[in-house]
């Protein structure tokens, strides 16, 4: 990679921020983002609601490593590489369940939820101290840790504690964790889908409060012609920079939302029901986060690449490149564990009439951002693209794009390049090998 | 061994004749190539029409099991009459960017079996493959359709069109932005 150039280029007089549309198409900046993003940072990789009671499980693919994720018999959560220690075959291969044991099929060794050997044909042709030592144990990833229900891992030792990492960005994920005295919990079902783009376009765009009235028209046509889909609400909001490269929008919006915004389509039950919810939230919370929490959306990035948007419905979404212009994206929904048919069923739907792939509004965010893939073709020539909106502005509006200059500025600390104002982050290093 | 060759030679194969005081296969064949057409030449107001008036379409997603339901699970698609009729006026719009300019699409529909019928509806299941053809990309979206059938005024109506996914993921598609 060239480092002596601008990948990212701030001119504060000017208030102009621009990204090098480089920054999308390079297979060198890709294989940087791996080594020096995703290989550094904490990861977002399940949430403790996919994990009820002992032995249950999931595999996940973070930053292309094969995961699994346990509960082990004492109910803690673990985090392996999901590869036998004896010779590499994949010990778990279903995407979630329960058991106690794995059993490598191929020469048979099995380890429990806890990542220990437990048995191994042909054991006493090992040395004595071959189970004593470890050697035959899953190998745990390097950091796991837990916030507010969110679990994260990172394969760098080093990497600063989790509360630390996520700066001002713990406020959002408390308020999100706290709508329900029965816990939050994802849904069941995922979405997994894929964009022909590069993975930093779905960070912009999942932070992006300007596109919506265009990008959007139909889905606001389709609510404005569902009798009483939108209310009288207007969309207005700030975005703010939560240090490290995570940023929020919160805003205020015309959309229902289950927790807790009534629209004349839910009637006069839904409006019982909300008004309840609502009720609950002031008891538990004050007037004030309860109006927060109710009646203000909230579109949050946590860097690189967890995305949760507390919008019409909850979703958490996380991507990663395969190639600069390829991305996989896994999205959930995330809801109270206990609530009403009612609030379930107008909750999904709200969900899906919105967002997914199957949705009215995020096919189109999939053709802005294969769009905008599309346009960088010309990269040479037409190198920059500009998040200037808002730039020295007092109060940054939801819908300027300080948020996506908040990622870009800890993108470009990690990558290379120029320094950014206000640079205080060391280079992490690389990961060390367990 | 001889016990399972002995029970399979007992194995009845299932006859769309069973059904015939109720429907054909060909009248159920001539519904579904009928409906690839219109969705293949973007006649969906048409399309529609083949619908009851409290229909629904599904798309679950591709992780769940069959029996999912859409009130507690997470599809891709989950429209009952009101939405689906917004789906196909939105999908008309220059406005619907993922699919205007318009991609190309061919509806397969194969392997059609009559599965229940009685005087109220009838339940067929028949499988697809559904390619889009946009800007370069072809994809290929493979699986099974369930169909609620109902006759209204003598005519074959879709009460319900559920489309389970064979793909592992929507991947590289990125979308159900046609409908399936």
């Amino acid at each position: 990679m060239n480092n002596d150039k601008n990948l990212v280029d701030i001119d504060e007089e000017k208030l102009q921020f621009r990204v090098a549309r480089e920054a999308f198409v390079s297979d060198e900046i890709l294989a940087a983002e791996y080594e020096n993003i995703f290989d550094q940072c904490w990861l977002y990789v399940g949430h403790v609601s996919e994990f009820k009671k002992p032995g249950d499980f999931v595999t996940r693919t973070i930053a292309r490593r094969n995961l699994l994720v346990t509960m082990g018999t004492d109910k803690t959560l673990n985090a392996f590489f999901n590869t036998c220690p004896h010779r590499g075959a994949t010990v778990c291969r279903e995407r979630s369940g329960n058991s106690k044991n794995f059993q490598c099929f191929y020469h048979g060794w099995v380890f429990g939820c806890d990542g220990n050997l437990k048995s191994q044909p042909g054991k006493e042709r090992y040395s004595s101290d071959f189970i004593t030592s470890g050697a035959g144990n899953l190998v745990p990833v390097p950091r796991f840790d837990v916030y507010a229900g969110f679990c994260f891992v990172s394969f760098n030792v080093e990497v600063e504690p989790l509360p630390d990492y996520l700066a001002g960005a713990k406020e959002y994920l408390d308020l999100v964790s706290k709508y329900s005295e029965s816990g939050m919990g994802i849904s069941n079902g995922s979405q997994e889908y894929a964009i022909r783009a590069n993975w930093k376009l779905l960070v912009e765009n999942s932070v992006d409060g300007y596109h919506a009235v265009s990008t959007h028209a139909t889905y606001l046509d389709y609510l404005k012609n569902t009798n009483g889909g939108l209310s009288s609400i207007k969309l207005e909001g700030k975005s703010l920079d939560l240090g490290n490269g995570h940023a929020v929008l919160e805003y205020t919006a015309p959309w229902g939302r289950p927790i807790a915004s009534w629209i004349p389509l839910w009637g006069e039950e839904g409006k019982q029901e909300i008004d309840q919810i609502y009720a609950r939230l002031v008891e538990l919370h004050g007037e004030e986060l309860a109006d927060r929490m109710a009646h203000k959306n909230r579109n949050l990035l946590i860097f690189p690449n967890l995305v949760i948007n507390d919008i019409m419905a909850i979703t958490v979404r996380t991507f990663y490149p395969e190639e600069p212009n390829y991305m996989l994206v896994n999205g959930w929904s995330l809801a109270p564990n206990e609530e009403s048919d009612w609030a379930r069923k107008f909750r999904l739907s709200n969900f899906l009439e919105f967002l997914g792939p199957g949705g009215f509004a995020t096919p189109d965010d999939v053709e802005a951002l294969e769009s905008c893939q599309n346009g960088f073709n010309n990269y040479q020539l037409v190198p920059w693209s500009d998040i200037s909106k808002g730039m020295g502005k007092e109060t940054p509006n939801y819908d300027d794009e300080l948020q996506m200059r908040a990622f870009w500025s800890r993108w470009n600390q990690f990558i290379g390049g120029t320094p950014t104002p206000n640079s205080n982050v060391r280079r992490i290093p690389s990961i060390a090998v367990v | 061994m001889n016990d399972v060759a002995i029970e399979k030679n007992s194995l009845r194969i299932p006859s769309s004749e069973d059904f015939a005081a109720y429907v054909t296969r060909a009248e159920v064949e001539d519904l579904l190539y009928y409906e690839a057409e219109l969705l293949d030449t973007w006649q969906l107001h048409d399309w529609l029409a083949l619908f009851t008036e409290g229909c629904s379409y599904y798309v679950p997603s591709t992780d769940l099991p069959r029996t999912a339901s859409a009130d507690d699970s997470l599809f891709y698609i989950a429209d009952d009459a009101v939405r689906l009729r917004e789906r196909v006026i939105r999908l008309m719009k220059k406005t619907a960017h993922s699919e205007y300019p318009r991609s190309r699409t061919r509806h397969l529909v194969s392997n059609i079996r009559i599965l229940a019928a009685d005087a109220k509806e009838i339940q067929v299941a028949a499988a697809f493959v559904t390619y889009r053809m946009k800007f370069g990309n072809n994809d290929a979206y493979v699986g099974s359709t369930n169909y609620r059938l109902r006759r209204v005024d003598g005519q074959l109506r879709i009460v319900e069109k559920r489309c389970f996914l064979d793909l592992e993921a929507l991947r590289p598609h990125g979308r159900v932005s046609i409908i399936l």
